[in-house]
């Protein structure tokens, strides 16, 4: 039957249209959309492994600020505590300078009061020797007269200043 | 663009279903035009034939005598050695004869070409088949090479219109067909062979549901040229695991070998042999229900009966390119499959101590 029964021709052309459609396909079609396709998964795969490297590296990088944002915490803490000793002392030495001066200037003045009430005792005392030298030598005008009494008034005179 | 595409194929395909519902029916028309009585089987077998020339319709003049419009196409013969080429309008329909040098050429009643003096004759005519296989060819080469342009054009980014399209079916084959059947090692290599597998007979077989189209794909000679392929693509790639399983299967007792050993032998033909079948009977097949439906109307001349067979046809129609896609999957997956086996690289020691 003519239906069943393959022609020559037929098989000839088949054979040769497929061979050279498959080698135009293969050189021109095939390679660079399979090529294409190829490249594109890859880069898909490629991208997606970059993304998650990137995340990885993201935590890591937080995991790092956060430690050296600790780290600058406890620096700065450290530095404050440090810095308020220095000023503590400093203040404190300041406190103990002043007491010291204030004492020293104290002790000075008493020095000075002590000085000036020698100095003004001594003055008090010359004044008062001169006074009684003058109220003696009144006393010796007037008393001139009577010799002894005046040397006896002058001798208690003497006797109550020595006394003082 | 999707919706464009969408609107165009679906358009296309409406138009596919109305002139097939009316080209036929021409056909018809003018065959049973005269007194004879309409010959189905006639109007079929011309429809699913090859033929020397690419019959359009036929038309009565004045006198009521019949004339076939057609496009006359190359006919070459090697006819003892000598090369004889010309228009198959020269035969005007199988009317005349043909006078080449010392060889007389007529068409016989069933359409072949036949010598007066009964030389021999190698027939490599373009016919009906050959010039749709060849259309096949060119669309499927100005197709797939825009599309690779387009991969170049706009490489990384992406895929677009037709090439959306085609890169779905490409991958299809690719992930679904090719790399479980042959592996990932070996996949590359047969790719090229089995993407060109389908999208060939793909293409032959709608341009076969083409109204006016030839029954290409449906042809046993085309289905036996690439099962032969297959045929030779499975066994040059066959590996020492691949014939040793056919000629001395591990683990059969000695004596059934006797038995297994032809058997395997034979299964080697059957597989491609069952490719050929498979394919030309279910394009065949189904150019032929589609035809017979459409003779109903003229075999029982009613307008009713024409309305129900053209819904018939309609709905095989939708069917056949459903079938159109299936079969080129089918031949695409078994050839996978064939060559899959032919490399397979079992690991036999094991099962063999047990």
């Amino acid at each position: 039957m003519d239906l069943v029964t393959p022609g020559v021709g037929l098989i000839f052309w088949t054979a040769l249209t497929f061979v050279v459609v498959l080698v135009i396909l293969r050189r021109f079609a095939w390679k660079p959309i399979l090529g294409a396709l190829d490249e594109r998964e890859k880069t898909i795969a490629d991208s997606l492994a970059a993304a998650e490297k990137a995340k990885e590296e993201m935590a890591a990088l937080n995991a790092q600020n956060q430690k050296l944002l600790q780290e600058a915490i406890a620096e700065r803490e450290k530095i404050l505590r440090e810095a308020k000793a220095v000023a503590d002392r400093f203040v404190n030495e300041a406190k103990e300078k002043a007491i010291e001066e204030s004492n020293r200037i104290i002790a000075s003045a008493q020095e000075a009061i002590r000085n000036e009430k020698q100095a003004a005792m001594t003055e008090v005392r010359n004044q008062v020797a001169n006074l009684s030298l003058t109220i003696a030598e009144k006393l010796l005008k007037n008393e001139l007269s009577n010799k002894n009494a005046q040397i006896e008034l002058a001798k208690s005179f003497m006797n109550e200043i020595k006394a003082n | 663009m999707k919706t464009y595409t969408q609107k165009f194929l679906f358009s296309f395909f409406l138009l596919l279903l109305s002139l097939w519902a009316v080209s036929p029916l021409a056909k018809a028309e003018g065959g049973h035009g005269d007194s004879e009585k309409f010959n189905p089987k006639d109007m079929i077998m011309h429809h699913v034939m090859d033929s020397y020339e690419w019959h359009i319709l036929d038309y009565k003049d004045a006198n009521g005598e019949e004339h076939p419009v057609s496009i006359p196409l190359p006919v070459i013969l090697f006819t003892d050695g000598s090369l004889d080429i010309f228009m198959s309008s020269a035969f005007h329909h199988g009317k005349e004869q043909v006078i080449k040098g010392t060889n007389v050429y007529r068409m016989d009643e069933h359409g072949h070409i036949k010598e007066a003096n009964g030389k021999k004759i190698i027939d490599l005519s373009i016919t009906k088949n050959v010039a749709s296989m060849l259309i096949s060819a060119i669309i499927l080469i100005w197709v797939f090479t825009s599309v690779a342009k387009a991969y170049v054009k706009q490489a990384g980014q992406a895929p677009k219109g037709a090439q959306n399209f085609f890169e779905m079916i490409i991958v299809f084959i690719r992930d679904e067909v090719v790399i479980p059947n042959i592996g990932e090692k070996h996949y590359k290599k047969y790719l090229p062979y089995l993407l060109t597998l389908f999208f060939f007979i793909w293409t032959n077989n709608l341009l076969g549901l083409v109204p006016g189209g030839a029954n290409t794909s449906g042809n046993i000679a085309f289905t036996m040229t690439l099962a032969l392929i297959t045929f030779l693509v499975t066994n040059i790639s066959g590996n020492k695991e691949y014939w040793g399983h056919i000629f001395w299967t591990p683990g059969v007792p000695k004596l059934l070998m006797i038995i297994l050993a032809p058997i395997e032998f034979i299964g080697i033909f059957t597989k491609p042999f069952a490719l050929m079948i498979r394919l030309f009977a279910n394009i065949t097949g189904g150019h032929i229900i589609i035809l017979s439906l459409v003779s109903f109307a003229f075999i029982f001349k009613s307008i009713t009966v024409g309305f129900a067979a053209s819904a018939g046809v309609v709905v095989m129609m939708f069917l056949e390119l459903f079938v159109a896609a299936l079969q080129s999957y089918i031949f695409t997956l078994l050839t996978s499959l064939f060559i899959g086996m032919a490399i397979a690289e079992h690991e036999h020691e094991h099962a063999e101590h047990h």
